[in-house]
């Protein structure tokens, strides 16, 4: 489990007003949860991402993993191995020659002994499905298989939670559909913990929760069908807009067809429709 | 024709063992006044194919003409082509660097050759107010204290200050926020009908380039694929559009799969506002 316990962190601008990143933030994520954050630009999301695994350390309050609070530096690795951290741009976090190579590169680092490792890098390759490519050169993959590798680089490491900072915002569609489908298989078969950054609205709608962040604040949490139901009003004080089917079906009921208003996905949009015409 | 590929072709590695083509036999006229989207999968040759267009890379084989003129018979002329042609790269605030807002925006027309201050700053206030963003407020401020959404429209102001006729974007929209994205559209809209620019948009989001496109070019493995309409692409394209690793818009796919099984409905709608209303008058008849 993972507490942020009354958790605030300032960054000092330039001027002589602070900047609050984080205020105050209380919440616990579950082990096998499968969130989404979503807020405007600088309303602390990465800020947030960054103290789950230490990167940042909590200037009031106290972030706890596992029972190990990221400010004690005797387990600030153990808590690294257990949370992975996956940014926007695979390139900047692929560093080998081959992908077997970049999965091993992390597990040497801390110490495992050649013939575990063998086995956890095609394990981790295995679950993302990059198993087959396993001699191939990072630099010859697509965005989104690039992204999976380093998904499993974390997976290597026998981590338990994955922290996904906008992993999908330079891929192609598919290669957002693929990170999709991984996390939510990790999720689903591994029990993985998944926090997930983004910006789309249609990728929040898929997760089963959502935390949505406001200047530094928790604004609101619930399932994608509760932050959706917020009228247009509120949505628009938090930044957020509706995904595309949602926005639909919130048009139609509008008009009086019957219909539910917050629909998230398009196949089940697609049924509903199928009823009425 | 503003802008003029002729079987243009360009190999990475020339006569190396990591010899690859990016781009074969690119044929592409784009007239002044187009409004023309680029989508395709990662690595099909989206952003070779933008540094054709004011000649950061000469093509192995063919040839470019801006307003007519063969760019790269004489490499002098490059700089007048970049006065003509600005290209606006993804995540363009990694490449802020000045100290003030005003120092960024001038840099560009200062290095087209304008010398004169006042000149320079009617040149920074209109690209300035292009962008929406005021001019004394935001004038002396460091390009680094700035919000995300303000950063990219900098350093897209800095591109408007040189005045080209053409201004190309490479996924304008990705990292920011709902709001930001509203408004950056909004700005690109503006740029393409209030100040008459041609535009090429590169965009990943489905959605964007569907509403804001008159022509959409699909590109696959160095090629042309498709050239047509937003609505004659996401019509009539969808299995093929899937296997290049491209989706359709939300909307679209709602209806396309409501045509598929059956219902009369136009699967070439791309707009919420075409999809509920179409929706509507369906409903209606059946009543």
């Amino acid at each position: 489990m993972i507490i942020f316990d009354n958790v605030s962190y300032l960054y000092h601008n330039n001027k002589d007003n602070n900047l609050f990143s984080l205020k105050n933030i209380n919440i616990d994520i579950h082990n096998g949860d499968f969130i989404a954050v979503i807020g405007a630009n600088g309303s602390g999301k990465s800020t947030f991402a960054k103290h789950i695994n230490g990167l940042l350390l909590p200037q009031e309050g106290d972030v706890i993993v596992n029972n190990m609070n990221t400010k004690d530096t005797d387990k600030i690795w153990e808590i690294r191995k257990k949370v992975g951290m996956v940014f926007q741009n695979p390139d900047n976090q692929l560093v080998a020659t081959t992908i077997e190579d970049d999965i091993a590169f992390g597990l040497e680092n801390v110490g495992i002994d050649e013939s575990e490792m063998k086995e956890r890098v095609e394990w981790a390759l295995d679950l993302v499905g990059m198993l087959e490519m396993r001699n191939c050169e990072p630099h010859l993959l697509s965005g989104g298989q690039k992204q999976k590798v380093v998904i499993a680089g974390a997976l290597a490491m026998h981590t338990s939670y994955l922290v996904l900072d906008e992993p999908t915002s330079m891929l192609d569609p598919k290669g957002r559909r693929e990170i999709l489908d991984t996390i939510k298989k990790l999720n689903r078969d591994e029990k993985i913990t998944i926090i997930y950054i983004t910006h789309f609205m249609s990728e929040a709608a898929e997760f089963n929760k959502i935390i949505v962040l406001k200047r530094g604040e928790i604004a609101l949490t619930g399932t994608p069908q509760k932050i959706f139901l917020q009228s247009d009003e509120q949505l628009k004080q938090l930044n957020l807009e509706l995904p595309p089917t949602t926005m639909l079906a919130r048009m139609l009921s509008q008009k009086g067809i019957k219909i539910p208003p917050n629909i998230l996905n398009k196949e089940e949009m697609v049924e509903k429709l199928c009823l009425l015409i | 024709m503003l802008i003029n590929l002729k079987n243009v072709s360009y190999t990475y590695n020339l006569n190396m063992p990591f010899e690859t083509d990016a781009l074969k036999s690119i044929n592409l006229k784009i007239k002044r006044g187009e409004f023309v989207g680029i989508i395709g999968h990662t690595g099909c040759g989206k952003t070779t194919l933008l540094q054709m267009f004011n000649g950061l890379l000469e093509p192995t084989e063919g040839k470019v003409f801006i307003d007519g003129v063969d760019i790269h018979q004489n490499k002098a002329k490059l700089k007048e082509i970049r006065k003509i042609v600005g290209l606006t790269f993804q995540y363009p605030e990694n490449q802020l660097f000045e100290e003030t807002v005003f120092k960024e925006i001038a840099f560009g027309p200062k290095n087209t050759g304008i010398k004169d201050i006042n000149q320079l700053e009617r040149r920074v206030r209109k690209a300035m107010k292009m962008v929406e963003m005021d001019y004394s407020m935001y004038k002396d401020k460091s390009p680094f204290s700035l919000s995300g959404g303000e950063m990219r429209r900098v350093a897209i102001a800095s591109i408007l200050a040189i005045e080209p006729d053409v201004i190309i974007l490479d996924e304008p929209t990705a990292s920011l926020d709902p709001q930001n994205r509203k408004k950056l559209l909004k700005l690109i809209k503006d740029l393409h009908i209030s100040f008459q620019k041609t535009i090429i948009l590169v965009s990943h989001n489905m959605e964007v380039v569907a509403e804001l496109s008159q022509r959409i070019i699909v590109m696959e493995n160095g090629r042309i694929v498709m050239d047509d309409t937003p609505k004659a692409i996401f019509r009539d394209n969808v299995e093929r559009l899937e296997t290049i690793g491209l989706s359709l818009p939300q909307i679209t796919y709602i209806m396309h799969k409501l045509k598929t099984m059956g219902r009369p409905v136009d699967s070439g709608v791309l707009t919420l506002e075409e999809a509920e209303s179409e929706i509507i008058n369906l409903i209606n008849k059946r009543r």
